[in-house]
């Protein structure tokens, strides 16, 4: 296990523009002003967020994992990664963190992805992918599942090893631990609180989380 | 086996095809320090296309090689990997843009170098995708073929820069019928200096469709699953 950073923000709750509770299996999407910060707190452990991003003035540029990673060199997101969009550019900073690591790698779940990992007969339990298009499809936006890429899981611990193995290790978050971010552009945040009981991404026990946006940054 | 189609696909150059089901795909690098970055997706829809981290989860990798399966996000099988002769193909670090190309290899221009003008992958797709209806919506996370980025301890990559010799060799199986999206162009952590132009051979040959003892149906029990569900395309 790498070393963990953890950094805490000197935002109150209190002084938040909005907060909002978001029940297991549930989602949410939200227009995030540039300069507002943004939390996302996992209320009682080990729950997973499943999170992307689009430019609010461009849906065409969204979140990129694949160019977030390689430039910043790392496959963890943690207090400093700066989240890139499809054209290199910031999207969001992550300006706190009191988890440690989160997961830029395993993506969302689907029933259609349940089916390859655990049993053909998973097909009819509920999952991110569809959560997903659920909010985009009342959101009136003009995003489809064409738009629906490789999405970060905030507070989920999907280790690469050096010889090219992916484990899915216990989470490192706990109740209470959250990540904090300031948008870098105008941005649409999507996220949909994880109903996985498949495997431990959420402890098997999928839990609410809350958001909350603040108007000034830290 | 008799080959169905061949062709080179020069250094810096984009390439695509629609390959039906059942063919092996072998691409043959003609020098040293190759890459071809790709993408792929369901023929007759391409809203159900390739998905690294459902693949990369399903097959518990951070890296591709034989015996692996190359899946879309509605669990479908793209290509089982079938022959490879490096070990490692790299499914993390995306595609170069013309930004990056100008800032590790300088500029050069179509109308100063003409066809040896220095291109990218990211226009290379743009352009690809473009003769099959697709765009910038559908450029997802791709897969560098011939390349390799390990990731420490503490998660940083690193870009193994010897990685793919002359004459290295990797043979997909298409379960599926597929469009087959590739810019032969380079990696986008290769150190700076010289741009990298490597030719690479592609071959297309019929193949069975894979048996019960299948090296790559019998890799993982998910194997076997996407592949079940990719026959029910086929009904």
């Amino acid at each position: 296990m790498s070393t963990l950073n953890y950094v805490e923000s000197p935002l109150q709750p209190e002084s938040a523009i909005l907060r909002h509770v978001i029940p297991a299996g549930d989602g949410w999407l939200h227009r995030i002003e540039r300069g507002q910060t943004f939390r996302i707190l996992d209320l009682e452990g080990n729950q997973a967020a499943d999170t992307l991003f689009y430019n609010a003035d461009d849906l065409s540029e969204r979140y990129s994992a694949q160019d977030t990673i390689r430039e910043q060199g790392a496959i963890y997101l943690t207090t400093g990664t700066v989240l890139m969009s499809n054209l290199r550019r910031p999207m969001v900073t992550i300006t706190a963190d009191t988890c440690g690591r989160h997961d830029t790698l395993g993506g969302a779940c689907a029933a259609e992805s349940n089916m390859v990992r655990y049993a053909l007969d998973k097909r009819f339990m509920h999952a991110c992918r569809d959560t997903f298009l659920l909010q985009i499809a009342k959101s009136g936006l003009p995003l489809g599942k064409r738009d629906l890429a490789h999405n970060i899981n905030f507070f989920m611990n999907v280790p690469v090893t050096p010889e090219g193995g992916l484990k899915f290790d216990d989470g490192v978050s706990e109740p209470g631990k959250y990540v904090e971010m300031r948008a870098e552009m105008n941005v649409w945040v999507l996220i949909s609180n994880c109903p996985q009981l498949n495997n431990p991404c959420n402890a098997y026990n999928p839990t609410p989380i809350e958001v909350m946006v603040w108007d000034t940054t830290a | 086996m008799s080959t169905l189609f061949e062709e080179i696909i020069p250094g810096g150059a984009m390439w695509s095809m629609v390959i039906p089901r059942h063919r092996l795909v072998r691409l043959t690098a003609l020098g040293a320090h190759a890459n071809v970055s790709a993408l792929a997706f369901n023929a007759r829809q391409p809203l159900d296309r390739l998905n690294i981290p459902d693949t990369l989860k399903a097959l518990h990798t951070a890296k591709l090689t034989r015996g692996h399966i190359l899946m879309t996000d509605m669990g479908h099988a793209l290509a089982s990997i079938v022959d490879d002769t490096l070990g490692w193909h790299d499914p993390l670090a995306g595609h170069i843009t013309r930004e990056q190309v100008e800032e590790k290899f300088g500029t050069h221009t179509y109308q100063e170098y003409r066809n040896d003008w220095y291109r990218n992958a990211r226009d290379n797709f743009l352009v690809e995708l473009g003769k099959h209806g697709l765009g910038i919506r559908d450029v997802v996370a791709n897969v560098n073929f011939f390349s390799k980025v390990v990731v420490d301890d503490e998660g940083r990559m690193h870009f193994v820069p010897d990685h793919s010799p002359a004459g290295a060799a990797i043979t997909l199986r298409t379960e599926m019928d597929i469009l087959l999206v590739l810019s032969n162009t380079p990696h986008p952590l290769t150190p700076p200096g010289e741009y990298p132009r490597v030719d690479v051979r592609i071959t297309i040959e019929p193949a069975e469709p894979p048996a019960d003892d299948d090296f790559c149906r019998n890799f993982r029990p998910e194997c076997a699953r996407t592949l079940a569900l990719t026959e029910r395309l086929y009904i």
